[in-house]
């Protein structure tokens, strides 16, 4: 397999990418679903998951 | 036919802007959200990661070009996610310029540097088959130039959304430009049969038979589902934080609520 550097980086480059894309959106869910709830909780209001009533 | 039945007849715009309120409610996309996201994430994981590993260790190489094949595996699914996520872009537009959508704007935000990232993928991926193939990692052939104008369109639409103070005018601007944009795609499609192109014309048509053997048609399917549940998976999560930043940018406008978040961070 003469051309397998090719393949490899190929291979190597797109799955790269999306991990990065993945956890990238993971720990920037993570961190907003956190500072969402942490806001709620001082206003007063029950934080509940999947809710956000504001403008969006 | 008078004033009263003219509107209690909804026109087919009437009928479509209900429907895609339905889901601009941001508490209720994120309730839909939460439920589609493991249904995108899980199977996305495992089609690419069998999509892929067929293709790399159980398809057989190609007559002609040999191993170097298998990168198609990875190159086709980029190449379709790139001109599809495009398409994404120009509905959102279309949501946000005449229905005033406000998930399309935030939904166009996010689809941007994915769709770009698969875009810029697709063109290395593409670079690295055609050094062993074609002897030479680029040429200014019609459909890999209509690809990097693509990835232009891409950076230019995330320069464009950022580039003004008041979000909505970014937003805007941006969709305007997606849908100018859009005239791309028809080129892309169509550059290897309006043009003689060094890059090869399509394999799998609407119209016609595929014109590879089912043995390489398989994985690259699965890895083309893989790939497009893998893309929607990202841009759902993008778009649940995107409408959460904008809810916390909400909270935090309020004076009131500033000074709570300020008395919290301070306790």
């Amino acid at each position: 397999m003469t051309h397998l550097p090719y393949i490899l980086a190929s291979y190597g480059l797109a799955l790269g990418v999306a991990l990065v894309l993945s956890i990238g959106a993971a720990l920037r869910l993570r961190r907003d679903r956190a500072r969402l709830a942490s806001l709620e909780a001082a206003r007063g209001g029950t934080p509940r998951r999947g809710q956000a009533g504001g403008s969006a | 036919m008078n004033g009263r039945n003219l509107s209690a007849t909804p026109t087919l715009t009437g009928r479509a802007g209900a429907l895609f309120h339905r889901y601009a409610n941001p508490g209720r996309f994120l309730r839909l959200g939460d439920r589609m996201q493991p249904w995108l994430t899980w199977p996305a994981l495992v089609l690419t990661l069998v999509g892929l590993g067929w293709g790399l260790f159980f398809s057989p190489a190609d007559w002609q070009q040999g191993d170097s094949v298998r990168i198609m595996y990875v190159h086709v699914p980029c190449a379709w996610l790139a001109s599809s996520g495009y398409f994404a872009l120009v509905v959102c537009s279309v949501l946000s310029l005449v229905w005033r959508h406000p998930l399309a704007d935030l939904a166009a935000v996010e689809i941007g540097p994915v769709g770009a990232c698969v875009t810029a993928v697709c063109l290395a991926t593409g670079s690295l088959w055609g050094k062993p193939m074609w002897g030479t990692w680029w040429v200014w052939d019609a459909r890999l130039t209509s690809v990097l104008v693509l990835f232009f369109l891409y950076l230019g639409h995330i320069a464009l959304i950022r580039a003004f103070d008041d979000p909505q005018r970014g937003y805007r601007a941006a969709a305007i430009l997606a849908l100018a944009g859009g005239v791309d795609l028809p080129i892309i499609k169509f550059s290897v049969q309006w043009w003689n192109t060094l890059h090869q014309p399509d394999s799998i048509t609407l119209t016609g038979a595929p014109t590879m053997s089912h043995s390489m048609l398989w994985p690259l399917a699965i890895s083309t589902l893989g790939f497009t549940l893998g893309f929607a998976a990202i841009v759902v999560a993008r778009l649940r934080a995107g409408v959460m930043e904008s809810r916390i940018r909400a909270l935090l406008s309020s004076p009131r609520r500033a000074r709570d978040a300020a008395t919290e961070q301070a306790a």
